[in-house]
């Protein structure tokens, strides 16, 4: 059968399966559409919060930024499994013992002030919506990539399944569905590993094969490093990533951020009791560990595949690199979609790729595209003879700075091996996972189950992220501020035209995605370290936090991240309008803007400790509902 | 690490207090190895670490990709034993009082 064959039959399958959970498992009170009517046990919710954290981004994209970044990407496994001990230990039981529905809700009695409420809503929403757009991307590409059908279309379908079980089954039918997604995704993201590594290795368990022995009985990570390095790369088991410190501050912002994503926190509202919250807290690292040990074997197997696929043999060799003509079919299939890109720069018909420090092969291809816009632009009639010779300008400038580039690449080893800038001027890192099992030589049905994981991935974590937006919005600001005296059919119903009008702009921005949707993850982990989880800590740890210091704090922490990722990536990540440009020499310390949201949760907890001090101490029955959350329920709820 | 066998309660009895002081206690235990398993072996000392081989892995970077997640699934579970342990301790007691209010309730 074609793969094509395979991907409708399996992707069909899991949707008729998600479908099929929604009709049985529809929410009839608000308890069920909030929180599954808060009887989950911790395995399940353990599966479903692995489900649900592991986004498009876990499952396509994390693999390739490490294969590309090598021991840097540790910031990444750490980051985002280190995150659940913090959950585990800080959040999730006393929001349990709290017992209600929103983490908006929990702040805005904590602190007992509307206003908080009013300010943790904005901060859910806005990290939900962003997160959402790139799961929403993610459905489409993977729609267009393997089913041939038309980019909005693929969104469209996505769209009509979550608004299915979302919109009929609340938190209850999400719950259930994530479950199945689980189980899906981790098959596909297993599945290929095994074979791969079984390959290279010999070993099937991937997580021993990273430590295996290739064919020549030289240790994986050894030949890694020397096939790299001697394309000029730096070594893939010690390239840090920025500096030390940046590394630190970036594992701890996604530690951080990773606790105050209210999609996750809400997860844990949904089990029976405290210590079902911690437990499912353990179940749910355990699932997700099973993909996060499986990702750096992946990397590591898809970076040596895909440099030996290129360099065949010795560097300096002229047989050493692949002929262009002799490329494999999935190296094809890449090239149509535009994530992998080739340029014969020396003109000997054979690719070579490697580390460019000069920029060579970029100079080039500057060059190159302003000659063809200049060409273009002398055919077309009419044209202005400014406009002429601004283009004109550019190639100027494309060609020194060509010359300039050139004379530097002289220098380079690689120069007298007659390579003449880097080949491969186009390699997208999300295709590591995608193009996994077609490098493998894979079954069709394997490639087919790649996709419907995928999609599981990008499914599971927009329902959470839905649910989480719709709730605040029915639950905190309609029912808590706005309309309180309306009964609870009432709020059902607004809940669930929330949950619509939330699939509805997620597609929106899904068809026409903003500037902002590249920042996804500097915006998301960022404004969640350093404003929801601070103030969980501090509404928790401290009783004598009051609601000045708090909010202070939750403004302070996000207007510092902001204004840190927006003076470095451009506002509303808009090119252009950077005011301190995206430069290493301008980062504070050398921390890069995606790394900023641990300095922002320190701002956070220090402006609201000096503010607190000029208020009075939170009321009487504040302090008391805070000693009751950190006790543990005594017998039967 | 706090030590489960020092969290045994006398039968004195547990305040509120006394349990919020064991469950900090025990979680700030547990903090620091989750501490020095990531940032401590994976990213402070790694090139330390990595002068130590084993079975094809240099074992800072294999703390950094593999062992410190390893080692958090297992901190949770742990954490876990613990505080059931501490919430059982706690709720023994507790529940006596209840027994006993219920039974003066229904004395009355």
């Amino acid at each position: 059968m074609e793969v094509q064959t395979w991907t409708y039959l399996i992707v069909g399958f899991t949707f008729a399966l998600y479908i099929g959970i929604a009709i049985w498992s529809r929410a009839k009170s608000t308890k069920d559409f909030y929180i599954a009517g808060g009887n989950i046990s911790p395995i399940s919710n353990g599966m479903a919060t692995a489900a649900d954290w592991m986004s498009a981004a876990s499952f396509i994209s994390m693999a390739g930024l490490i294969a590309f970044s090598g021991y840097g990407g540790s910031v990444f496994l750490m980051g985002w499994t280190g995150g659940y001990v913090l959950l585990a230990f800080l959040v999730a039981p006393y929001l349990r013992k709290y017992g209600k529905f929103t983490v908006p809700e929990f702040i805005g009695e904590r602190f007992y002030s509307n206003t908080a409420r009013v300010v943790a809503v904005v901060c859910l929403i806005l990290v939900s919506v962003t997160y959402v757009i790139g799961q929403m991307k993610g459905v489409g590409v993977a729609f267009s990539r393997f089913l041939e059908t038309d980019y909005n279309n693929g969104l469209f379908i996505g769209m009509g399944i979550v608004f299915f079980y979302a919109v009929l089954g609340g938190m209850k039918g999400i719950t259930y569905t994530q479950i199945a997604q689980y189980v899906v995704l981790i098959f596909a993201y297993t599945v290929p590993a095994i074979f791969i590594s079984l390959e290279l290795t010999g070993n099937p368990i991937p997580q021993l094969g990273l430590g295996g022995e290739v064919s020549d009985g030289i240790p994986l990570l050894q030949k890694l490093d020397t096939v790299i390095t001697d394309l000029g790369f730096g070594e893939y088991t010690t390239s840090v990533m920025g500096s030390k410190l940046n590394m630190f501050a970036y594992t701890l912002s996604l530690m951080i951020g990773t606790a105050g994503l209210p999609h996750v926190i809400i997860r844990f509202f949904t089990v029976k009791k405290v210590s079902d919250a911690r437990l499912s807290a353990g179940w749910a690292l355990i699932f997700i560990a099973i993909l996060y040990t499986t990702a750096p074997a992946v990397a590591a197997m898809a970076r040596l595949n895909f440099t030996k696929t290129i360099q065949t043999e010795k560097v300096g060799v002229k047989a050493g690199n692949i002929e262009y003509e002799k490329r494999p079919d999935w190296f094809k299939n890449w090239e149509k979609t535009g994530l992998l890109r080739f340029e014969d720069w020396n003109g000997d018909g054979r690719i070579q790729y490697y580390n460019d420090i000069n920029g060579l092969g970029k100079a080039r291809l500057a060059l190159k595209n302003a000659e063809g816009e200049l060409a273009e632009l002398r055919k077309s009639e009419g044209v202005q003879d400014a406009e002429l010779a601004v283009i004109e300008q550019r190639v100027n400038q494309a060609r020194s700075k060509l010359g300039e580039v050139s004379a530097k690449h002289e220098e380079t080893p690689f120069a007298k091996h007659g390579w003449q800038g880097n080949e491969m001027v186009t390699v997208d890192k999300d295709i590591i996972v995608l193009a996994n099992p077609e490098i493998a030589k894979l079954p069709g049905w394997v490639i087919a189950l790649v996709v419907a994981g995928g999609l599981a991935a990008a499914l599971s974590t927009a329902a959470g992220l839905l649910l989480a937006i719709s709730s605040s919005i029915s639950h905190d600001l309609l029912k808590g501020i706005m309309l309180p005296a309306i009964t609870e059919k009432q709020e059902l119903r607004a809940s669930r035209c929330a949950m619509v009008g939330a699939i509805l702009l997620a597609g929106y921005f899904g068809v026409n995605p903003p500037d902002f949707a590249a920042g996804t993850v500097a915006i998301a982990f960022g404004l969640a370290a350093s404003s929801i989880f601070p103030v969980l800590m501090m509404g928790i740890f401290s009783k004598k936090m009051n609601r000045q210091g708090a909010i202070a704090g939750m403004i302070a922490g996000i207007g510092i991240t902001l204004l840190y990722v927006f003076q470095h990536k451009g506002i509303m990540f808009v090119p252009g309008t950077t005011f301190l440009g995206d430069m290493e020499e301008n980062w504070f310390f050398g921390i890069t803007p995606n790394a900023f949201g641990a300095v922002g949760a320190i701002v956070n907890f220090t402006v609201a400790l000096i503010v607190s001090k000029t208020g009075q101490d939170p009321p009487e029955e504040i302090q008391k509902m805070v000693e009751d959350i950190r006790l543990p329920q005594v017998g039967e709820r | 690490m706090s030590q489960p066998d020092a969290v045994t309660s006398d039968s004195a009895g547990m305040s509120p207090r006394e349990y919020w002081r064991k469950n900090i206690t025990c979680v700030l235990g547990l903090l620091v190895v989750w501490f020095v398993v990531s940032y401590g072996c994976g990213i402070l000392f790694v090139e330390e670490l990595n002068r130590i081989t084993f079975g094809g892995f240099q074992l800072g970077f294999w703390m950094a990709q593999q062992g410190s997640i390893y080692v958090f699934v297992v901190l949770i579970f742990v954490y876990v034993r613990l505080m059931n342990r501490l919430d059982r301790e706690y709720a023994g007691e507790k529940q006596d009082d209840m027994e006993i209010s219920i039974r003066e309730e229904e004395g009355t």
